[in-house]
């Protein structure tokens, strides 16, 4: 190694991270501070789910993969239901329509509320982190009062939903939503206006359009990067193309853009989520049709999750069970995109350009730097510190400067 | 609705009796077969000359074959062309990979390859993906004819 000076150093980053979601594997190739390459291993949380559907029956398979995800525990059941409404072609009653959409959004806000918390954390702002996750609980209680969990809330059933959101309640939580919105303003000002994240997420693991094409990227990672699809919009459903609304795109393609997609996309929720309600004061009526038989044959559904586009597959044979069941997340598609956008940047933007998909929250749980033959180790916090030095590097220099 | 739909108009077109058994399972799922030489052709007609996106590809073990889907999402009508192929030869299920056109699709390929055991010829690089890396040789999860342990 000595007779080569120049050879390739390697980061690994991750599996494990007690602050990720999931655990994923990055190697880093590292040329002094700058990454020329990416190696992304995935694969340590795999559960068999698709294999698990195959022997659950219809109903029983809504709760399973529901059981997919934490964070956006209703996107998984929400495609899975549009998927067999279009297997068996039922038309499910208006007002499932609209708490499937209040419940889609609710969501949306609580888990873009989390991103924005953890990205700030990522660069150093704790402050950020602690805001946005004290904004997210009026959100998480709402939930809870309409389906008596904060997550993994079992609303959905093909045909329509398991409960009913109360007359009584509405104000309540249309007083929630109102008081949501000065917040986003704090975090939209924050991130508009402070010098220190933009220099930070500016021209930061920009993502070309043409790459987004290329990798079937989804979600806030392709509308930040210009392309503009929303399946809420393009293959409408629930009580999307009933109400108003618009989709957030940005060009950029940088982790300032993704950060602005989410934040401004979080505006439409409320927006959602608001017009939503003021139906369901207005109507009433069943919130579920009864399914008695699935008949054989295929259906696809798809739902806009948080972080893109999920998309569910089932084949059925007239049994009560699924013969296939292909499902597809979001992220399967984003993580695959940091081979591009984590490449020309620093060691020190990486976290945050990893985390910008938002699957991925560097899962550090140890990072090894091999130099010069001698084995260094680093703990998950020394990265994290190589990051936030930055931040308060940049700050001091922006101080000085006026 | 089936005239007015302009890709499948034009995939007609250019490939005529090689797009098979078109079955509109209602407005906009689409559902149609291809033989396996033709698929990389109609793959990059969708993607590069009709600008669809590639969602995913399902594999599917049934009695007769190891079918794959390829499902195509068009962004702008909220249409899924579902292209189908059947690989008959259990034994040896091979196609053509599509990875070295588009990027999106060398995870799928990698993760159909471990599950049923399809070869994909010319993926650059059909690694385990979700397994481990040292499980057994030719023990499939999704494949239904074979007993796993």
């Amino acid at each position: 190694m000595s007779e080569n000076p120049r050879k390739e150093t390697v980061i690994p980053v991750g599996p494990y991270h007690p602050l990720q979601e999931e655990p994923e594997f990055f190697r880093l190739h590292v040329d002094g501070e700058k990454v020329t390459k990416l190696d992304i291993e995935i694969g340590y949380n795999h559960r068999g789910i698709e294999k698990i559907s195959e022997s659950r029956h219809f109903d029983q398979v809504t709760f399973l993969v529901e059981r997919i995800c934490g964070i956006c525990s209703t996107s998984h059941p929400f495609a899975y239901v549009n998927a067999m409404e279009d297997l068996a072609q039922i038309e499910i009653p208006e007002r499932a329509k609209y708490i499937r959409t209040v419940i889609g959004e609710m969501e949306r806000i609580h888990s873009h509320l989390l991103w924005l918390g953890l990205a700030g954390h990522f660069i150093g702002y704790n402050t950020v982190w602690m805001w946005s996750w004290k904004y997210r609980e009026p959100v998480l209680d709402i939930l809870e009062k309409i389906t008596g969990n904060r997550q993994h809330y079992a609303m959905f059933k093909i045909g329509g939903v398991r409960r009913d959101i109360k007359k009584e309640d509405i104000p309540e939580i249309q007083q929630r939503m109102d008081e949501l919105v000065p917040g986003l303003d704090l975090f939209a000002r924050a991130v508009e206006d402070d010098p220190v994240i933009q220099a930070r997420t500016r021209g930061v693991g920009i993502l070309t359009k043409d790459d987004v094409i290329n990798y079937c990227a989804l979600g806030p990672t392709a509308r930040a990067s210009g392309l503009d699809i929303d399946v809420r919009r393009d293959d409408p459903y629930a009580a999307y193309p009933l109400i108003d609304w618009k989709v957030i795109v940005l060009e950029d393609g940088d982790v300032y853009a993704k950060i602005l997609v989410r934040v401004w996309e979080m505006y439409e929720s409320v927006k959602i989520i608001k017009q939503c309600l003021k139906v369901l004061e207005k109507i009433s009526g069943p919130i579920e049709i009864e399914v008695k038989n699935i008949p054989p044959g295929e259906g696809i559904g798809r739902h806009e999750a948080p972080r893109g586009e999920v998309f569910h597959y089932v084949r059925s044979d007239g049994t009560n069970r699924p013969v296939r069941h292909k499902i597809r997340a979001p992220s399967y598609m984003n993580v695959f995109t940091n081979e591009k956008s984590v490449p020309g940047g620093t060691i020190s933007d990486a976290l945050i350009t990893l985390g910008a998909v938002d699957p991925c929250y560097c899962c550090t749980e140890r990072v090894q730097v091999v130099r010069n033959n001698n084995l260094e180790h680093f703990l998950e916090n020394d990265l994290l510190k190589l990051s936030v030095e930055k931040t308060n590097n940049l700050r001091k220099h922006l101080t000085k400067n006026g | 609705m089936e005239e007015k739909y302009a890709v499948l108009k034009n995939l007609q077109n250019k490939f005529g009796e090689k797009i098979k058994n078109i079955f509109w399972k209602n407005e906009r799922r689409i559902y149609l077969e291809v033989e396996l030489t033709d698929l990389p052709a109609v793959a990059q007609f969708l993607f590069f000359n009709q600008g669809l996106r590639f969602a995913t590809a399902s594999g599917i073990d049934t009695r007769q074959a190891i079918e794959i889907l390829y499902h195509f999402s068009d962004d702008k009508t909220g249409k899924i062309i579902t292209v189908r192929i059947y690989l008959r030869d259990k034994n040896k299920p091979e196609v053509a990979s599509l990875a070295p056109y588009f990027k999106a699709a060398e995870w799928i390929e990698r993760e159909i390859h471990e599950m049923l055991g399809v070869n994909f010829i010319g993926h650059p690089n059909l690694s385990h993906l979700l397994l481990r890396s040292d499980w057994p040789e030719g023990n499939c999860p999704l494949r239904q004819d074979k007993n796993h342990e």
